[in-house]
């Protein structure tokens, strides 16, 4: 039957890992000071004494204290978001439910620049407690708010409805939106400039010690939310139909809505709001591999981080020496293709 | 052993959607639900399939408390096709009626054969690879039977097993409404109990065992098809008058409105 699909996705899978290995290595020697493939590769195997370097020491510090983490960083992000996109998506059983849209960064962004802005002040035996994993938190509790907000507003005894839910997420990004201002009103010149890099979105904030806060989340939401992939088939034919076939769907729900949050409240913490990688990426998966959430999410995961890493690599090279924010880039790329599949959308009737 | 339903009452608010409702399907045996348009049909099958938890009332699965179950052990029992599936994204058919075996560990292979045999069974093996999406409502209601009829393929641990149908001919013509109810009396032939809601009076009288006549959430009338197709009780439950005469081949009741 599907066996076809099946090995199509097989296949694809490795395929997208090969890609992302490769454009690790590359991605490693893009920059101001550029490396060849061959040098890149030489850096990192180094760490593990097998070879003499022959690479000048303070490139081996560039790449493994600023490329290194920054590529790592973007790997992460990218799989969080496009992993979530593809799961809130299948929860709600509608292709346009992305984080961004319906105001699930939004709000993960206003509890991390809340969280900058007062983290001096009234909330600073709190920062004080959870270091570097405040942040991360705070976005995690913020993003996870929102899509109960989101999912509240927009479930009636009728069901879930995504015109709703999109008018939701518009009216809180409004209301996030003009709470970042007022915390930008609020912030001092040292601040600014971090919040600035909130609302476009940037990798260039990567050291290892948030890398390492942002993949503890990132990793554990990811994985937990790959299990699920069945009850998020079921969940497609409906939420009565799933509940029959077993699934508890409450649980479910809450469960995926939680670890979505997570994910994206880690990668919005690290890197600020990078908008529509939820929505392009598990959307390309789909036209190619159809909608088995057994292969969708993996397949996003590793598309995701693909995506990023090239955004990134744009975002360095286009302006250098300056940088261009990514989520200028990704929101470039996805605004269009929004665009084009409310128009596909809307002429097959409905969206 | 059977599937049970004693003093079920449903209310909404003020509003009462089953009182006092009492019946039960035994293994093999093909009920049919009838009654005029918001009689509770639907709401006592919801109850049946677990979705209304608000219910007062004794619901039975085989001896034992629906809420004793564990939701998958009555989802390895009871089979249930809703009315009209919601289902946009593009799965193919093979992999809707794939699903119907979530709640079973039978192993890959043996997943597949009986996949392919319930696609043969309801008619639709020319679309095995067809995208679900694409498809018209009839074709797509007999995939989700499909998909039912995977998922209680066979008697697995906990029990005996049931089949609720919400409507199962609505979206069909004539010959796969024909092809429909022989499948549920095939089924029921094999020991599973059926529950059909249906509209039309005579396919109720060509395929039922017994017959659950629903007026206003209360039971009008159960017991055989002769017992309960009477002309007088048609005429008080559904405005129009009929003659009950036999059928030409088969003998059996047949309604037909004057």
């Amino acid at each position: 039957m599907n066996l076809q699909r099946e090995m199509r996705a097989q296949w694809t899978l490795g395929l997208l890992g090969m890609l992302l290995l490769f454009t690790l290595v590359i991605s490693v020697g893009v920059g101001p000071m550029s490396l060849s493939m061959a040098e890149s590769l030489q850096v990192a195997i180094s760490r593990f004494g097998l070879i003499e370097l022959s690479v000048p020491q303070h490139v081996v510090s560039v790449v493994e204290s600023i490329r290194m983490p920054r590529t790592v960083l973007g790997m992460l992000v990218g799989a969080a978001l496009a992993v979530s996109g593809a799961a809130i998506q299948g929860l709600f059983r509608n292709p346009l439910a992305d984080p961004g849209l319906i105001g699930v960064s939004g709000g993960a962004a206003f509890a991390a620049v809340a969280s900058i802005v007062l983290g001096g002040t009234v909330l600073s035996p709190l920062s004080a407690r959870l270091g570097i994993y405040m942040l991360p938190l705070m976005a995690f509790l913020g993003g996870f708010i929102t899509t109960l907000v989101v999912a509240w507003i927009a479930t009636s005894r009728f069901g879930t409805s995504i015109t709703t839910m999109l008018l939701a997420g518009i009216a809180i990004n409004i209301v996030t939106g003009s709470g970042i201002g007022i915390f930008t009103y609020m912030a001092d010149d040292a601040m600014l400039r971090t919040l600035t890099f909130w609302q476009m979105g940037s990798l260039g904030g990567a050291t290892w010690d948030n890398v390492i806060a942002a993949a503890t989340m990132i990793l554990l939401a990811v994985v937990l939310i790959l299990r699920y992939a069945k009850s998020l088939n079921a969940l497609l034919l409906g939420e009565s139909e799933a509940r029959h076939l077993g699934v508890d769907v409450d649980r479910i729900k809450m469960k995926v809505i939680l670890l979505s949050a997570l994910a994206v409240g880690a990668a919005v913490a690290v890197s600020g709001m990078i908008g529509f990688v939820g929505l392009v990426v598990p959307h390309i998966v789909r036209m190619s591999l159809g909608p088995d959430h057994r292969y969708l999410l993996p397949a996003s995961a590793l598309l995701g981080a693909l995506f990023l890493l090239l955004a990134d690599m744009v975002s360095r090279t286009i302006i250098a020496p300056a940088e261009l924010p990514i989520g200028l880039i990704t929101a470039i790329i996805g605004g269009p293709f929004f665009i084009g599949l409310i128009v596909f959308r809307a002429r097959k009737g409905g969206l | 052993m059977s599937f049970s339903v004693k003093h079920l009452n449903l209310g909404v608010g003020r509003k009462t959607l089953l009182s006092n409702v009492s019946f039960s399907i035994a293994p093999g045996e093909l009920v049919v639900v009838l009654g005029p348009n918001g009689a509770g049909k639907s709401s006592l099958l919801k109850v049946m399939s677990g979705e209304h938890g608000f219910y007062e009332g004794d619901l039975q699965i085989n001896g034992r408390a629906y809420a004793e179950w564990g939701s998958d052990e009555i989802a390895r029992m009871v089979g249930v096709l809703p009315q009209s599936s919601l289902l946009t994204f593009p799965f193919s058919v093979a992999e809707v009626v794939m699903l119907g075996r979530l709640p079973h560990s039978t192993g890959r292979a043996r997943d597949l054969e009986i996949v392919h045999q319930a696609i043969d069974r309801v008619d639709v093996s020319h679309l095995t690879n067809a995208s679900y999406p694409s498809l018209s409502g009839g074709e797509k209601q007999r995939v989700q039977l499909a998909r039912v009829l995977a998922q209680i393929w066979e008697e697995t641990g906990p029990g005996e097993r049931y089949l609720l149908l919400d409507e199962p001919t609505s979206a069909l013509d004539v010959a796969h409404q024909q092809l429909t109810l022989q499948l549920a009396r095939e089924l029921a032939g094999q020991g599973v109990g059926v529950m059909a809601i249906l509209h039309d009076l005579n396919l109720a009288a060509q395929y039922a065992d017994r017959i659950v006549m629903l007026q206003q959430g209360e039971v009008a009338a159960q017991g055989t098809v002769g017992e309960v197709l009477e002309p007088d009780l048609i005429r008080h439950l559904f405005a129009i008058d009929v003659s009950i005469m036999p059928h030409p081949v088969s003998q059996r009741p047949m309604v037909v409105t004057l």
